[in-house]
Formats: structure tokens, C-alpha cells, sequence
């Protein structure tokens, strides 16, 4: 109890170093341009009284916890095992069932959309990630090449939404490969923030190159999707949605139509991951992920095995794209910032890195969860950063991160959580 | 910086010099803190650009402090700022390895960088949210310069904040040349970068020195915090992430792990980035910088003073 009181007291006084000046002394614009002081010292007190409780109950709780026997799963890993057949299916049928679920208006459903666009790039992000063990900073780079291959393919040649989506996806993925290609040789955190730099190139690109891309005002005005050549007008004319299938012309249609799009583009991405799993590819990335050099020794090509999972990531990326810019309708630099691959790069993180039900638990709660704290818009990203600081440190496999070994000597175990390693070394 | 662009003579190359030079000490100081933790740990510290904005923001709100007091004169003021920035910069250093990065030792590759993305997010967000997210002005402190030369309208000017980033720069570099080659603790971060189970086998206190390692990167970050204030005069909550970027393609360009080549590595990147935006175009110049970046680690993956890693199973 003593000890623990006096750690609560030292956190409480690092707390205070770090918070006395840039929470206790806010800068405001004052008169003259110049900056003036407002002084706040309440919060600071409040914040280390917030830090001294904090830190006294994880001691004490520490102190309590009996310890746990290390490699066997926890109890939420136990419960996500138990439910882990049965959790699957529940939420395809929701997500099948959800526009004709009562009390889902619009706002619902683009939420779900959102949700969706998510799920997929966390699955198309999953492939390089969680299954090769390549970590990739710049996903949103293939969002963007997606986005801007539609945009501009539709806009400048009148090319539909069904021809420009396998489109902008092979663009996407001969990105990819470019991309791809220069940095075979590099590992780890290099690789990580050489395709951040990559991103951000992109980007910039995609910032000045004003007479193709519109510059920073983005492109608007981007066709939106037609039901296999029947556009949703509201008027109801001949040779439209509604006209053809006799129905009432509403606006609700197009987002039916949308969520059911990114709802079967998503299936289409796991359908590809699980099959290619079980394929002597997924196998080699897996490999890939556990050790490259014992992968290399055993005689596995390298170079295609790497091209690979960066093309088909990024495929998936623009076709996520594409899908971003016809429901949009309009696309900016903006969207495509390096926050945007951070959060899908959380995503597949909160998920356990290789775990595709993980990775839709993890979207839903995340997208779901910066919904609901839509009112906080400053905050939002803090305490984002926080949560994703938290799961390492406490839980660094991701909240759902039993795997079945895809192939197994006999008899098939869970692997526990702490027991998956992404390749060492 | 934008003149009449007398762009063929000598006189603006030299100005390119001088900016060059004073930009790519900022970049340098950054990327000790960077190449230093890599050597120690083996882990980008990817939130170290966010560290350099909390330094920037300490110094500004000393300096606030300061001059509302009346005390924002001479050269021992500008030295208080320092302290005080140095002081609480190094607190979030060591209280941002504590939280996010120790526990992670031994935790699996990706663990620790992924956890030092999400302490760049909380960094940025934090200061966003405490101080608010515009800009943030601060008069000049130290004025005027000293005129080198003349050539037609153009002249060359070198002024005193040029003068005292110089100065300040090599100062601090020297001091912490010493602490790593000279002091004990030196010695025990040479020890850990070579073989830490080794050095705690030895009975150095592996914990204690990574975390002074953290804490004198935070320190040298937060002097650039400061010097990047006095020399630019507008901050916000974002410029750590191209500077970190920039610094570490600084890290990376001079051999990760080495402390010479970090400072060599800032220069370069200063001088390519300033003289590039000179001749060729502002807007792409930080595509110069990301693209040296991926040239190095392509075709020099070792930087110019780095040592060659074997790999092992």
C-alpha cells in the first residue's frame, strides 16, 4: 500500500512536469497579432489528480491479480474461441439483413457503409500486414490511386463504374509492384516508413499537380454508380432503377445499392484472403511473416512472394478507392493523409494482425466508436492514439488473437495470442 | 526568403548556403535523437518529431512567460528558455519511453513502432487540444544580422538567430560528444548499443540507461524545438511530423547508429532541401527530401558513415 501510494505520488508529479506549461499556460491570439497567456492551473490539478488515482488502482490491482499462467489464453480470447463459430455468421447476417432491419434509416446506413469501406481496407491491409508481416504506413496511397483512377477515368472517358473498378484496381496494384519493387530488400521499420514516404509523395503529388488532379480542390462532380446500367434518378423516368423495377423512385435506393456494393467487395476480399491462405502463396507469406531467412534457405521466391501481397493489398486499396469516389462524388488530397493509413494500419493492429474476424470486430468498433464520439471531434484522435498505445502494451496480439493454424501435424489447437509471433528478427 | 531571384549569381547561392546550413543544424540535432535510440533499442522512435514540436511549444510558452514577466532580455533569458524547455521536453521523453515503449521489450517487431505511431498521434492531439490548432506566432526575439555582401539589390545576410543556431549547435553537439565518449554513463550507452544482455550482465542498469538514452534525445530535440521558434517564429501542433520525417531521412542518409552521420546527414538534407526549393520548386521540396529517403535506403541501405549489419536467423 505504501509502495504503491508512492508511485501513485511520482506519476503524479511527472504528470505535473508534463502538463504545468502546455495545459496550465494556454497561448491566445491577443491584441496586435502578438500571443497572450490564459493561465489554467485548475485543470492541471484535476489532470494530476486524475493520474495519482489512475496509478494507485493499477497498482492495486496489479498487487491483487494472481498471476496468470503465460501462453494460455485469456479469458476475452476463451470467449471470442467459445463464440468465434458462431460470431461469424451473426454478423454476415446482420450485415446481409441490415437495410431492412427496423430502425435503420440513412443515417444508419452510411454509417454501415463507412463501416464496410473500413472492413475491406482493413482485410486488403490484412493481407500485406498481418499474413506477409510486411508492415505498410502508406496503404492510403492505393486508396488514393483507386480513387483518382475512377475519378478521372469516368470524368475524362466517360467509362462506367463497372469497367473503371477493375481499373482502377489493377492500377492500384501496378502501384503496388512499383512501389513494391525497390523496397525487396529492406525489413521491418525501414520498410515501414519507406512506404510512408512513398504515401506522402503521392500525396504531395497529388496536391501540385493541379491541370490532372485539381490540385488541393480535389475533383467533383465524380458519376455516381448506376444499377448495372439503370441510373437512380428521382424522377422516375423511363429506363431508370425505379421505372424498371416498378418502384417508388427514392433517394434510399443508391444507398441500398452502395452498402450492398461495399458489402460484396468486402466478402470479395476475405473470399480471396481465406482462399489464398490455404494456398501454397498464402502458405510462402505466412512463411514470409514467421522468418525470411529460414524461407529463403528453404527455397521460396522471395521477390514473388512479397510482389505479390503488396499487389493484391493494393488492389484491394483501390478498389476500396474507386468505391470512396463514386459514393462521394467528390475526392481531395485530403482524404488520403498518413492519419487515414494509421487508422486502417489500428485497424488490422486492434484486430491481432492476421485475424479476419478481428479485423471487422476492430473496424465496427472504431469507426462505430469515432461516430459516437463525433461530438468530441478534438478528442476523438487522442484518445485514439491512446487506445492504440494500450493494446500494445497490454495486449499486443489485438483483441481477437487466436488463430487456427491453417495447416496442423493431427490435431488442430487454438494457438494463443501470446503465443503468435510475428516473424522476429 | 523569396527575393528579386537573382538566381545565377554567387550571392544567393551563398544566402542558400548559410539558410542551408542553419535549417540542416535543426534537421542534425533532431537526428542524433533518432539514430541514438535506433542504436540503443533498435527501434524507430517514431513520435521523436512530435517530442521536437513539445520542445518548440515549451519554448514558446517560456518565452510568453518570460517576456510577460519583463525578464525577456539578453542573452540569459534566451538561456532560461532553453532550460526550461530542455526540462520539460526530457520529462515527456523519459515519460513517453515508461509508458509506451518498456513494456513492449521483448514484445514482438512491430510491437514498439506501432505503439510509437499511436504517441505521435496522442503528442499531436494533445497539444491540438490543450493550445488549439492554429498557428502560433511568436515576435522575434533576436533581430538584424550581419551583411556579408552585396550584389546589385541582393545581399547576403547572416543573421544573429543564424548566428546563434550555428553556435548553439556546435555547443551542444560538443557537450554531448563528451558525455557519450567521456562520462560513465557514455560508456554504459556504448555498452547497451553493442550488446545489451551483456552490459546488464556487467551490471549496468540496462533500464535506467535507455532511459537517459530517451531523455538526452528528448533534450537535443527540444533545442531544436527552440532554435526552429527563433529562427521561423510560426509553430503548430503538426510540425513534428516532416520534421521527424525529414530528421530521420537525415538519420538514415548519415548511417543509422552513427552519431557523426546524423549531424553530417542533417546538414545534407538542409542544404539539398533549401537549395532545392532555391532553384527548383518549393512545392515539391519535401518530395526531395522522401525521395532521398527511399535512394538511400535503396542503394546506400547503411547511410554514408554506417556499419554494415549481418543478418542472422
Amino acid at each position: 500500500m505504501i509502495a504503491a501510494l508512492r508511485e501513485a505520488a511520482i506519476a503524479a508529479a511527472v504528470a505535473f512536469g508534463l502538463f504545468v506549461l502546455l495545459v496550465g499556460l494556454k497561448t491566445e491570439p491577443g491584441s496586435a497579432g502578438t500571443l497572450i497567456l490564459r493561465e489554467r492551473f485548475g485543470d492541471v490539478a484535476l489532470l494530476c489528480g486524475l493520474v495519482f488515482t489512475g496509478r494507485l488502482l493499477m497498482a492495486l490491482w496489479r498487487a491483487r491479480r494472481a498471476a496468470v499462467e503465460p501462453g494460455a489464453p485469456t479469458r476475452l480470447a476463451a470467449l471470442t474461441g467459445r463464440l468465434g463459430p458462431w460470431l461469424a455468421p451473426a454478423l454476415l447476417a446482420t450485415a446481409l439483413l441490415l437495410p431492412w432491419l427496423p430502425g435503420i434509416g440513412r443515417s444508419e446506413l452510411d454509417l454501415g457503409i463507412l463501416v464496410l469501406t473500413y472492413v475491406m481496407l482493413g482485410w486488403g491491409l490484412n493481407i500485406v500486414v498481418g499474413l506477409a508481416g510486411l508492415l505498410d504506413l502508406g496503404y492510403v496511397a492505393f486508396y488514393a490511386v483507386g480513387a483518382y483512377a475512377y475519378a478521372l477515368l469516368a470524368e475524362n472517358f466517360g467509362l462506367s463504374f463497372w469497367i473503371c473498378l477493375p481499373l482502377a484496381g489493377i492500377l492500384a496494384a501496378f502501384w503496388g509492384v512499383l512501389l513494391g519493387f525497390p523496397v525487396l530488400r529492406l525489413r521491418g521499420d525501414y520498410l515501414a516508413i519507406v512506404t510512408l514516404a512513398f504515401g506522402e509523395i503521392i500525396r504531395v503529388v497529388l496536391v501540385n499537380w493541379t491541370e490532372l488532379t485539381g490540385g488541393p480542390n480535389g475533383i467533383s462532380g465524380i458519376p455516381r454508380p448506376s444499377f448495372f446500367g439503370l441510373p437512380f434518378s428521382m424522377g422516375g423516368e423511363e429506363g431508370s432503377f425505379a421505372a424498371v423495377f416498378g418502384l417508388e423512385p427514392s433517394p434510399s435506393h443508391r444507398v441500398i445499392f452502395l452498402y450492398y456494393l461495399i458489402l460484396c467487395l468486402a466478402l470479395l476480399t476475405n473470399w480471396v484472403t481465406l482462399r489464398l491462405r490455404r494456398q501454397p502463396l498464402g502458405r510462402a507469406w505466412e512463411a514470409m511473416r514467421e522468418d525470411e531467412i529460414a524461407c529463403r534457405a528453404l527455397g521460396i521466391n522471395l521477390t514473388a512472394t512479397k510482389l505479390s501481397a503488396f499487389a493484391l493489398g493494393a488492389m484491394f486499396g483501390g478498389f476500396a478507392g474507386a468505391f470512396f469516389a463514386t459514393r462521394q462524388a467528390f475526392i481531395s488530397p485530403e482524404s488520403f493523409t498518413f492519419i487515414e493509413s494509421a487508422i486502417i494500419l489500428a485497424i488490422v493492429v486492434l484486430g491481432g494482425l492476421g485475424s479476419q474476424l478481428g479485423v471487422a470486430i476492430a473496424a465496427i468498433v472504431m469507426i462505430g466508436g469515432f461516430e459516437l464520439f463525433r461530438e468530441f471531434d478534438e478528442w476523438r484522435m487522442l484518445i485514439f492514439g491512446g487506445v492504440m498505445v494500450a493494446i500494445m502494451v497490454l495486449r499486443p496480439r489485438g483483441l481477437v488473437g487466436t488463430r487456427t493454424p491453417t495447416i496442423a501435424l493431427g490435431e488442430r489447437r487454438k494457438i494463443s495470442a501470446a503465443l503468435v509471433q510475428e516473424g522476429r528478427g | 526568403m523569396h527575393h528579386e531571384r537573382p538566381e545565377s549569381g554567387l550571392a544567393y547561392a551563398l544566402q542558400q548556403l548559410i539558410n542551408g546550413v542553419s535549417l540542416g543544424m535543426i534537421y542534425g540535432l533532431i537526428a542524433v535523437g533518432y539514430t541514438m535510440v535506433y542504436g540503443i533499442i533498435g527501434m524507430i522512435n517514431f513520435a521523436h518529431g512530435d517530442i521536437f514540436m513539445i520542445g518548440a511549444f515549451a519554448s514558446l510558452i517560456a518565452l510568453l512567460l518570460l517576456s510577460a514577466g519583463g525578464l525577456m532580455e539578453g542573452p540569459a533569458a534566451i538561456l532560461l528558455v532553453l532550460v526550461i524547455s530542455v526540462a520539460i521536453t526530457g520529462l515527456y521523453g523519459w515519460a513517453v519511453e515508461r509508458v509506451a515503449y518498456r513494456p513492449l521489450r521483448g514484445s514482438f517487431r512491430l510491437a514498439p513502432l506501432i505503439s510509437a505511431i499511436g504517441i505521435s498521434i496522442v503528442l499531436q492531439n494533445f497539444v491540438q487540444v490543450a493550445q488549439g490548432a492554429r498557428p502560433k506566432p511568436a515576435e522575434a526575439v533576436i533581430s538584424g544580422g550581419i551583411e556579408l555582401m552585396r550584389e546589385g539589390d541582393f545581399t547576403v545576410q547572416l543573421t544573429y538567430v543564424q548566428i546563434l543556431i550555428i553556435a548553439l549547435t556546435l555547443a551542444v553537439l560538443a557537450i554531448f560528444t563528451v558525455l557519450v565518449t567521456r562520462t560513465r554513463l557514455g560508456r554504459a550507452m556504448r555498452a547497451c548499443e553493442q550488446d545489451r544482455r551483456m552490459a546488464s550482465l556487467l551490471g549496468i542498469d540496462t533500464d535506467r540507461t535507455i532511459s537517459l538514452t530517451f531523455v538526452i534525445g528528448a533534450a537535443l530535440a527540444s533545442v531544436a524545438g527552440t532554435m526552429y521558434l527563433l529562427r521561423y517564429g510560426v509553430i503548430d501542433f503538426y510540425i513534428g511530423f516532416l520534421a521527424g520525417v525529414k530528421a530521420f531521412t537525415a538519420a538514415v542518409l548519415g548511417g543509422i547508429g552513427s552519431l557523426p552521420g546524423a549531424v553530417l546527414g542533417g546538414l545534407l538534407i538542409g542544404l539539398i532541401e533549401t537549395f532545392w526549393s532555391a532553384y527548383f520548386s518549393v512545392q515539391y521540396k519535401d518530395v526531395a527530401a522522401f525521395s532521398i529517403l527511399v535512394i538511400t535506403l535503396i542503394f546506400l541501405p547503411t547511410g554514408l558513415l554506417g556499419r554494415q549489419e549481418v543478418e542472422k536467423v
